[in-house]
């Protein structure tokens, strides 16, 4: 025996995960199974599509106008735009993210003062967007070294931006320790627990915006580092706007990154509901084929090699930094199936002389049809009931072009439609 | 490389091209496991501190980053001492899970721990006697089920409690769980031990139309709890098991040593786990698999067992062992039997499910829920990916109560939000702190498992 399912995903990021509701949603039995927990907390919780072309220029107003526009082989290409619209789509369905009254991207504030093209943002980020003239405060927290408030204001007023921007730095009240986590913040938060601020104690939220409200002038919207709540993150903003008396968003974060967990778990509960299965903490390390088709892979739990047996794969592992493709002096491979991944046989050859070049690792991954189906180094699929969605795929840098996000949803999307199509 | 050293043909890219390389000759041969390439897998990233449910709440703990890799690099140092913040983790072991580079982060809180108790905490002290106390609990089960009306009486009566918490640190706030009056072992005797659970699997194999020497047999490794405390989980783990066919054994054991591993015991905990691989592996030899029943077993015979000790046969029982629901879920099909069983009775109850944290590290999160979600007669609902705070023995301690039950808010929360009034998990510990938070009667899976697919299952004493 072995756990069936009609599709099988293996792996829990971006890309996992939109197939796996993809597929669910056209009435497949479906599984999800992870390595590792998803890699979402590392990201920001911005969804780009394309802030930048494969050339560098940008940023981009129109994600969809510049696509066709893309090189031949960038995923983009494969898919097709009408695709990446209906699945921006079923991603609009089920979560609760602004920017889809506009095909054209927000300009989104970073911690580092930076300014973001992207295509979707958590409604706790609405307020802050570049776009928007009114002036800014920017809070940052003496211990979270990640977000210097001056300095990303400084950086900010230095891109030009349309209003006032200014940066307090304050102690979070209560007696939290030099390094606590952003989920420790977070919880305080949520929980409206109790802080003593000069020998009396009161509600985490209040005692917070009371240092804010010492260093506020006149600044229409006030931004914080994204630590304001994980579970109740809108009544924590909405008691802060209370009592500063104005707008209040958050900054995205580096990892780990708390809106990067709360669009992980809003993912996940909705893959729940769609009724797909889930297994996390074991990784699949080796698989069956027969005839050109996979048809058994195998998890390992310690030792014991648990089968698990579907019609239709999907690969969704990961790119070089998910470990979903991996390398060594000698080669680049992917670990799963094997597919074959293009790169040339001198190792000198995978990057450029200029750290911020145009590096051919960016784009190492594996080239597919038009299905998405991985291709054998002679042009040929490798296996019929395979197909692979997002960064384990080549052709496309999405650290320089800002795409990451849109190409695992619009690919994880294809994958798992197709697969469900194909069982049906 | 100095100009000085003399010329070989050693290629650093390929090492041991040529000959034969035994990486024991280079390094003197140590009992300790070499952590040194986790500590360099580490690359910072913090996964790991946001899934630490004691991070999120306690204000002194500095969080599973600086428990693993952190300390164990400053421990390297000459005469650098333990933090004794690792006597704050709980070993929930969510970190093992959430780490993308394979650093074994409770591998290396287990050694610091361990090392910590051995060389820096006093041996006369009361906390050290207070954990040894908890950490044995199989110790105290067996007394107690010696005499199990009077344990039941003496152990929840307030004065005694009261002089436990001042004089020991056994926090009072919690009610000690009922200890059975027989013990499953003893009922297990009493039934006709392993040649009763053949005789029985092989008439249900006849009814199924299987070859009635089919080679289906399981040792089951039951622990403390389900002998002295939940004996109905190991009763319904037999005939859930006889009714597919399997024949049982209950080998000897002790136990698992989770309790130990979370209290840095770690020599109490290698004496119980050598008794438990010896039985287990001669069985596992014969083809026997073993099935526990209660989640932390499972995960430290799978994954405790060989990160720490070196035990012959340890490496084939940690591949041969599995959770109870899981090896049925694999090689039986339990989906289908289950969508055609329906309830009624006692269980026909909506539950609101807690997933253990060593359950979700063993990938089995989801199990029960995706299991009895198409069950007649019954519903499931899952609660929620939150720690329960109680972990083990942590929880029971005076110190850690208010942590404990800090962690478990959220737990509580969810399920006062869900639809049923009965909990449900594969935990004992955590079945405590759900039943402490919530007032619900807690159940095990296979209790339902059994109510669904076992005829008449009350019909043997």
């Amino acid at each position: 025996m072995a756990i069936e399912s009609e599709v099988l995903v293996v792996g829990g990021g971006l890309a996992g995960l939109t197939s796996a509701l993809a597929a669910a949603r056209e009435g497949a039995d479906v599984r999800l199974v992870s390595y590792k927990q998803s890699s979402l907390r590392h990201a920001s919780g911005l969804v780009d599509l394309l802030g930048y072309t494969s050339d560098g220029e940008g940023p981009i107003v129109d994600p969809y106008a510049a696509m066709p526009g893309l090189p031949d082989d960038h995923p983009y290409r494969t898919v097709g735009v009408e695709t990446v619209r209906e699945a921006m789509a079923l991603f609009d369905n089920v979560t609760d993210y602004r920017g889809d009254h506009t095909d054209a991207n927000a300009l989104v504030p970073t911690h580092g003062g930076t300014i973001k093209p992207t295509a979707r943002y958590p409604a706790g980020a609405a307020a802050g967007l570049a776009s928007d003239d009114r002036n800014v405060l920017l809070v940052g927290i003496e211990s979270m070294t990640d977000f210097d408030a001056p300095q990303a204001a400084a950086h900010l007023e230095a891109a030009g931006v349309p209003f006032d921007v200014r940066g307090e730095t304050i102690r979070f009240p209560g007696d939290l320790r030099a390094d606590a986590k952003v989920t420790r913040y977070a919880k305080l938060l949520d929980a409206n627990g109790e802080v003593a601020v000069r020998g009396r104690t009161r509600g985490a939220r209040d005692a917070l915006a009371e240092r804010v409200n010492t260093v506020h002038g006149n600044e229409q919207r006030v931004g914080f580092p994204a630590v304001l709540g994980d579970q109740r993150t809108d009544a924590v903003r909405g008691a802060l706007e209370d009592r500063i008396g104005t707008d209040v968003f958050e900054v995205p974060m580096g990892p780990p990154s708390l809106p990067g967990l709360r669009l992980e778990e809003a993912l996940f509960e909705a893959l729940e509901e769609s009724g797909a299965s889930v297994e996390t903490g074991n990784p699949v390390v080796d698989f069956d084929a027969e005839g050109g088709e996979i048809e058994t892979v195998y998890i390992e739990k310690n030792g014991a090699l648990i089968p698990n047996r579907a019609d239709q794969y999907v690969l969704a592992t990961g790119g070089l930094v998910g470990k979903g493709i991996e390398s060594d002096r000698d080669s680049v491979r992917e670990p799963v199936f094997d597919c074959h991944v293009a790169h040339a046989d001198d190792r000198y050859e995978w990057f450029d002389g200029d750290a911020f070049g145009d590096h051919p690792f960016a784009q190492f991954g594996v080239e597919t049809d038009e299905t998405l189906r991985p291709l054998a180094a002679d042009g040929r699929v490798e296996f019929e009931n395979l197909r692979a969605a997002g960064s384990v795929l080549g052709g496309y840098d999405f650290a320089a072009e800002k795409s990451g996000s849109g190409v695992s949803i619009a690919t994880g999307y294809v994958a798992g439609n197709t697969a469900a199509t194909e069982v049906r | 490389m100095s100009d000085t050293e003399p010329q070989t043909d050693f290629d650093p890219i390929e090492p041991n091209t040529g000959r034969e390389f035994e990486p024991v000759d280079v390094f003197p041969a140590t009992e300790e496991f070499d952590l040194r390439p986790g500590a360099d897998s580490c690359f910072k990233c913090s996964a790991c501190d946001t899934s630490c449910p004691v991070a999120e709440v306690d204000d002194d703990f500095p969080g599973p980053k600086f428990q693993g890799p952190e300390q164990w690099r400053l421990k390297r140092r000459e005469g650098h001492e333990i933090d004794d913040s690792v006597m704050s983790c709980s070993n929930c072991m969510r970190c093992d899970d959430a780490c993308p580079s394979g650093v074994p982060l409770s591998q290396m809180h287990n050694t610091a721990r361990g090392e910590y108790v051995e060389e820096q905490m006093s041996k006369t002290s009361v906390e050290y006697w207070r954990n040894r106390v908890l950490s044995n609990y199989r110790t105290s089960a067996f007394l107690a089920s010696k005499v199990p009306r009077l344990a039941n009486v003496t152990m929840n009566f307030g004065p005694a409690r009261w002089l436990m918490e001042k004089t020991m640190g056994v926090t009072a706030e919690r009610e000690f769980p009922a200890f059975a009056s027989t013990t499953f072992r003893e009922w297990w005797a009493e039934r006709g031990g392993a040649d009763e659970s053949r005789r029985r699997a092989r008439a249900h194999r006849e009814r199924r139309g299987l070859d009635r020497d089919a080679d289906k047999r399981v040792a089951y490794f039951h622990g403390c709890y389900s002998n002295y405390n939940t004996t109905e989980v190991g009763k319904a783990m037999v005939r859930v098991y006889e009714r597919y066919g399997y024949e049982v054994v209950a080998p000897e054991q002790k136990c698992s040593g989770t309790p130990m591993f979370a209290n840095g015991m770690l020599a109490d905990a290698r004496r119980h786990a050598e008794v438990n691989v010896s039985s287990m592996a001669d069985l596992v030899e014969q083809g026997y698999d073993a099935i526990a029943s209660c989640t932390s077993c499972s995960m430290a015979l799978r994954q405790e067992y060989p990160e720490l000790f070196d035990i012959d046969g340890i490496e084939t029982v940690a591949a041969n062992t599995f959770e109870s629901i899981e090896y049925l879920r694999i090689h039986e099909d339990l989906k289908a039997d289950v969508r055609e069983a329906r309830v009624s009775g006692d269980l026909a109850r909506e539950f609101a499910y807690h997933a253990p944290c060593h359950a979700r590290n063993q990938g089995l999160e989801r199990q029960s829920v995706e299991l009895f979600g198409d069950l007649e007669g019954a519903g499931i609902e899952d609660v929620g990916d939150s720690c329960s705070g109680i972990s083990g023995t942590y929880g029971w301690k005076e110190e850690k109560y208010e942590t404990s039950m800090a962690i478990g808010e959220e737990m509580f929360d969810h399920m006062a939000a869900a639809d049923g009034e009965v909990g449900m998990t594969e935990c004992p510990t955590c079945a405590m702190q759900m039943e402490h938070g919530t007032g619900y009667e807690i159940r095990h899976p296979l209790e339902l498992l059994e109510e669904a697919l076992v005829e008449n299952p009350r019909s043997e004493p």
